[in-house]
C-alpha cells in the first residue's frame, strides 16, 4: 500500500487530538470473494436485496445478544469513551470515537427499530442504511480493534466491541467480508491452523526446532506432537511456530514443560490458539473453530489443556470454551455433551490453563531454577494486551492475570518496569492491530493506533532506560516487530515472556541413565 | 373540574401508562434476550457478591464515570442526586392526607434542587463547549437536558423565590391523583409547565436514552460473574443449535474430515 499520511509524532503528553474529520475516510481493508466468503456459508458478493438482509439481520442479532440490545438503547451520550480509544487518539478522525462508531450502527438501530428514530428521525439522529452507510460501516468497523478500553470507562459498560463484531456479522451476512480474516478462517476450520500448515510441515517444523534446541543447550526438549494419552494438550497461536519475536517464546514453553517432566503433545489437527471467528462476530464460525480443539482434546485422551501466549486465543479460551465446546468444568449432571469431555479433563487443574498460569504455579513450587543475571542485559516492560487484560483472568484471583505475568517476569529477570498506571492493565493501549487488523492494507490505522502505547514506551525509555517490550500476545508481538521501528524503536525490542523464561531457564544436563531410572522409578509407583 | 384540571389528569394517567407499560416491555425483553457470552470488563467480580457490589457502585457513585472522566462525573453526579432527593421530597404532595413527622426530616431535600440544575448546565455546557461531545450530540440530546433544566428550573423558582404556588391544592390534586379523588390544580403558569414537562418525562422514558436506567442493571459486561472456567455457561439458542449441531453447522460450514 502506497499510502501517503503521517507517522504520528510521540507527544511528551499523551494528548486528546481535536477532530479531524473525515480523515480516516476510506474504502476499507480488502474485500474477501467468493472463494474465502462460500466455505464459511457468507454470500460470494454484495447481494441485491442487501439492505433488507441487513436489517434483518440486526433483527436477528439484537435478539439473540442482549449486549447488542441493552447497548443499542443505553447511551446517553455522555462522551465518557470519546478520548479513550487509541484509534481516535491517533488519527483524530472522530468516527474512530469509541460512540460515533457505535452510532454508526446505532442510526440504523434507531430508524428501524425504535418508536422515534421512525417517526423522528432527525431529532434522534436516525439514519437510513444506504450505500454512503454501509461503505462507512465496513470501513470504520475495521478500525476497531474490539480492545474494549471504552467499555472500562461506560458509566453502563458498553462494549464497542459487541457492536462491532454484530456490525462484521451483518456486513458477511449481505457479502461483504473482510479478506483477511475470511481467509484465514476458511484455512482454521478446514486445515486446523491460520497458515494452512499441514501436519508434515508442521512436524518438520517442531523437529527443526528440537535440533536447534539441542545444539544451542545440549539438552534435547522435544515437541510432541499428536501424542496419545500424553498429558497435556498444548493449543498455540501458530504463529509460535515460525514468526519471531514467537518461536522464541515456544522454546521457552518447551524449556518448562522438559523442566517440569510432564508428558505434553500438540495436535496437527487443532493447531491453531487463535479463533478469528470471534472478530467477524460468528458464534457458529468461533465454535467450529474450537471443536477442533475438543475433538483433539477427546481423541488424544489428554487430562489437560493448555494455551499458549495468545491475547484473543486466552479470551477465547478462558471467557468462551467451556461455553462453545464444554472445555473447562462445571456442567450441569444433565449435560452430557459437556461432562464427556469434563469427565475425562482432570479437575485439579484450571481448565483451559494458561501457559503463564503454568509457569507461575510451577515457579511458586520452586520447580525451576533461574539464572536471572540472564536477563541482566535488559530493562523490560509489560504490555498487558487488551484481550487478556479486560476479557480474562489469571490464577483464580482478582486481577490474577495482570499480577501472574509481571511475577513470571520478575521472577527471571532482575529489571522490570511498568508504564503510567493509566496505560496498562485494565486501561492498557491496544498495541493498534487487534481485532482482525493485522494486514498490511491496514498499515496506516495500524500505526496510527500504535501512538498512544507508543507514547507510553517513549516515556520510559526515557525515565527508566527501557530497551525490551514483553508481551504475551501472538497479533501484539507481530504489530509492535512493525511498528516499533516507525516510532524509533528497535523492532526487535519486542519478546515473549517464555522468551525470558528461556533465556534464564537453568536446565537440568542430560543424564540418560538417571532419567531413564527415574522414568522407571515412576512407572513403578504409578503400578502401585 | 376546570378544563385544565381535567386535561392535567388525563395527561398524567395516560403518561403513567404508556411509562409503566413502555417499561414493562423493555425491562422483559432485556430479561428474555440472552447473554451467549461470558463478557464482564475487567476489573471483573469472581463472585456473585462482587457483581452486586460493583453494580451498587456503579449506580451510587458511577464508578465507571469517574475513572473516565471528573467533570462530567461532577455534573452528572450532582444532577442525579439532586434529582432523587426532590423526588422523594415530592412524595409530600403524593401522600394522602396529614403528613407524618419522617417528613420534616426530608424537608431540607428542597436544597438539592441546586445541585440537579447546577449540573444540568454543567452537562449542558460541555455538550456546546466540548468539541467531541458536540460531534456526538443529536438535537435530542439537547432537548432532553433542556426538558430537564425547565423543569428543575422551574421548581426552583415556585420552591425558592415569590411565585410560590398553592400547595394545598397541589396536594390535594396530586394526592387525588393516586386515590382516584380528582381535584382542581392550581393554574399558576410555573407550576403548569413544570408538571407538563414532568409528566412528558414519564412517557418519553420507555423510548429514549433514559432506557440507560434499566440498562445498566442487564448490561453484561457489568453483571456477570467471572467464572466461565467454572461453570458452564449457555444460553437456550446455543443449547439448542448445540443438540441439533451435527446436523446445523457441517451443513452451513462443511464437515470435518
Amino acid at each position: 500500500m502506497a499510502n501517503d499520511f503521517e507517522v504520528p509524532k510521540l507527544p511528551t503528553y499523551l494528548e486528546i487530538p481535536k477532530i479531524n474529520e473525515g480523515i480516516m475516510a476510506g474504502n476499507g481493508p480488502f474485500k474477501s470473494v467468493e472463494e474465502f466468503q462460500k466455505p464459511l456459508g457468507f454470500p460470494g458478493e454484495k447481494v441485491d436485496n442487501w439492505q433488507e438482509v441487513a436489517i434483518n439481520k440486526m433483527g436477528e442479532l439484537k435478539s439473540k445478544y442482549r449486549s447488542v440490545q441493552v447497548f443499542l438503547d443505553a447511551c446517553v451520550k455522555c462522551g465518557a469513551c470519546t478520548d479513550k480509544c487509541h484509534y481516535f487518539l491517533g488519527s483524530s478522525d472522530p468516527k474512530n470515537m469509541p460512540v460515533a462508531r457505535q452510532d454508526l450502527f446505532r442510526s440504523v438501530y434507531r430508524r428501524h427499530f425504535t418508536f422515534a428514530g421512525k417517526y423522528f428521525p432527525k431529532l434522534v439522529g436516525a439514519k437510513e442504511l444506504d450505500d454512503k452507510m454501509l461503505d462507512d460501516w465496513y470501513n470504520y468497523f475495521h478500525q476497531c480493534s474490539q480492545c474494549r478500553r471504552c467499555s472500562v470507562f461506560c458509566p453502563y459498560g458498553i462494549d464497542t466491541a459487541e457492536i462491532s463484531m454484530a456490525a462484521r456479522e451483518v456486513l458477511d451476512a449481505v457479502g461483504l467480508g473482510q479478506k483477511y480474516c475470511n481467509q484465514i478462517l476458511g484455512k482454521a476450520i478446514t486445515i486446523g491452523n491460520n497458515l494452512g500448515l499441514p501436519e508434515p510441515a508442521l512436524r518438520d517444523t517442531l523437529l527443526d526446532l528440537e535440533e536447534e534446541i539441542e545444539e544451542e543447550t545440549g539438552v534435547a526438549v522435544k515437541y510432541p506432537l499428536d501424542v496419545k494419552g500424553a498429558e497435556i494438550l498444548l493449543i498455540t497461536p501458530s504463529a509460535d511456530f515460525f514468526a519471531e519475536p514467537h518461536i522464541d517464546g515456544l522454546i521457552g514453553y518447551g524449556k518448562v514443560f522438559h523442566q517440569d517432566g510432564v508428558s505434553w503433545t500438540m495436535s496437527s489437527y487443532a493447531s491453531e490458539g487463535a479463533n478469528f471467528g470471534m472478530f467477524i462476530g460468528s458464534y457458529d464460525i468461533m465454535r467450529k473453530a474450537a471443536l477442533r480443539i475438543r475433538k483433539a482434546a477427546l481423541d488424544l485422551e489428554v487430562s489437560r489443556v493448555m494455551v499458549g501466549e495468545c491475547g484473543h486465543a486466552w479470551r477465547v479460551a478462558y471467557s468462551f470454551w467451556n461455553t462453545l465446546s464444554g472445555v473447562g468444568a462445571g456442567a450441569d449432571t444433565t449435560d452430557k455433551y459437556a461432562l464427556k469431555l469434563q469427565n475425562q479433563l482432570d479437575s485439579r487443574y484450571p481448565q483451559p490453563q494458561h501457559i503463564i498460569e503454568y509457569t507461575h504455579d510451577l515457579i511458586q513450587r520452586n520447580k525451576l531454577k533461574f539464572d536471572k543475571s540472564a536477563n541482566d542485559d535488559k530493562t523490560v516492560t509489560f504490555h498487558d494486551s487488551c484481550n487478556v487484560a479486560r476479557a480474562t483472568n489469571m490464577g483464580g484471583i482478582p486481577n490474577g492475570q495482570f499480577i501472574l505475568p509481571r511475577e513470571v517476569i520478575k521472577a527471571v529477570c532482575n529489571n522490570f518496569v511498568d508504564m503510567e498506571r493509566g496505560t496498562i492493565m485494565e486501561s492498557t493501549f491496544c498495541c493498534g492491530g487487534g481485532g482482525g487488523l493485522l494486514t498490511d492494507d491496514l498499515m496506516e490505522i495500524r500505526i496510527k493506533g500504535a501512538m498512544p502505547r507508543m507514547q507510553a514506551l517513549k516515556e520510559v525509555e526515557k525515565t527508566d532506560a527501557v530497551d525490551t517490550l514483553v508481551a504475551i500476545c501472538a497479533i501484539c508481538k507481530s504489530q509492535f516487530s512493525k511498528v516499533l521501528p516507525k516510532f524509533d524503536f528497535d523492532p526487535y525490542m519486542i519478546m515473549s515472556a517464555h522468551q525470558l523464561v528461556s533465556e534464564a531457564i537453568i536446565m537440568d544436563k542430560p543424564q540418560t541413565d538417571d532419567s531413564e531410572a527415574k522414568v522407571a522409578e515412576e512407572a513403578t509407583i504409578e503400578a502401585e | 373540574m376546570s378544563l385544565v384540571s381535567i386535561f392535567f389528569t388525563a395527561l398524567f394517567y395516560l403518561s403513567l401508562v404508556i411509562f409503566l407499560v413502555g417499561m414493562a416491555r423493555k425491562i422483559y425483553q432485556y430479561w428474555v434476550t440472552p447473554a451467549p457470552l461470558k463478557i464482564p470488563t475487567a476489573p471483573t467480580p469472581l463472585t456473585q457478591t462482587g457483581v452486586v457490589m460493583r453494580l451498587a457502585r456503579e449506580v451510587v457513585l458511577f464508578e465507571s464515570l469517574f475513572k473516565s472522566n471528573k467533570w462530567t462525573w461532577l455534573f452528572g453526579w450532582l444532577f442525579h442526586v439532586g434529582l432523587l432527593l426532590v423526588l422523594i421530597r415530592h412524595a409530600r404532595y403524593f401522600w394522602p392526607g396529614d403528613l407524618p413527622e419522617i417528613f420534616l426530616l426530608i424537608q431540607p431535600f428542597k436544597y438539592a434542587a441546586f445541585a440537579m440544575v447546577i449540573g444540568l448546565f454543567g452537562l449542558l455546557g460541555r455538550r456546546f463547549v466540548v468539541e467531541r461531545i458536540r460531534y456526538i450530540s443529536a438535537p435530542s440530546d439537547y432537548l432532553m437536558l433542556l426538558l430537564l433544566l425547565v423543569i428543575g428550573v422551574s421548581g426552583v423558582v415556585m420552591t425558592f423565590t415569590s411565585n410560590h404556588t398553592d400547595v394545598i391544592m397541589v396536594k390535594n390534586f396530586a394526592s387525588g391523583l393516586l386515590s382516584f379523588d380528582w381535584a382542581n390544580l392550581p393554574t399558576e403558569i410555573h407550576f403548569l409547565v413544570h408538571i407538563f414537562l414532568a409528566f412528558s418525562l414519564l412517557a418519553i422514558f420507555p423510548i429514549s436514552k433514559l432506557l440507560h436506567v434499566p440498562g445498566i442493571f442487564f448490561s453484561p459486561t457489568r453483571n456477570q460473574v467471572d467464572d466461565s472456567r467454572k461453570k458452564r455457561h449457555i444460553s437456550p439458542w446455543a443449547l439448542k443449535q448445540e443438540q441439533e449441531q451435527e446436523v446445523r453447522l457441517n451443513e452451513t460450514l462443511g464437515k470435518d474430515e
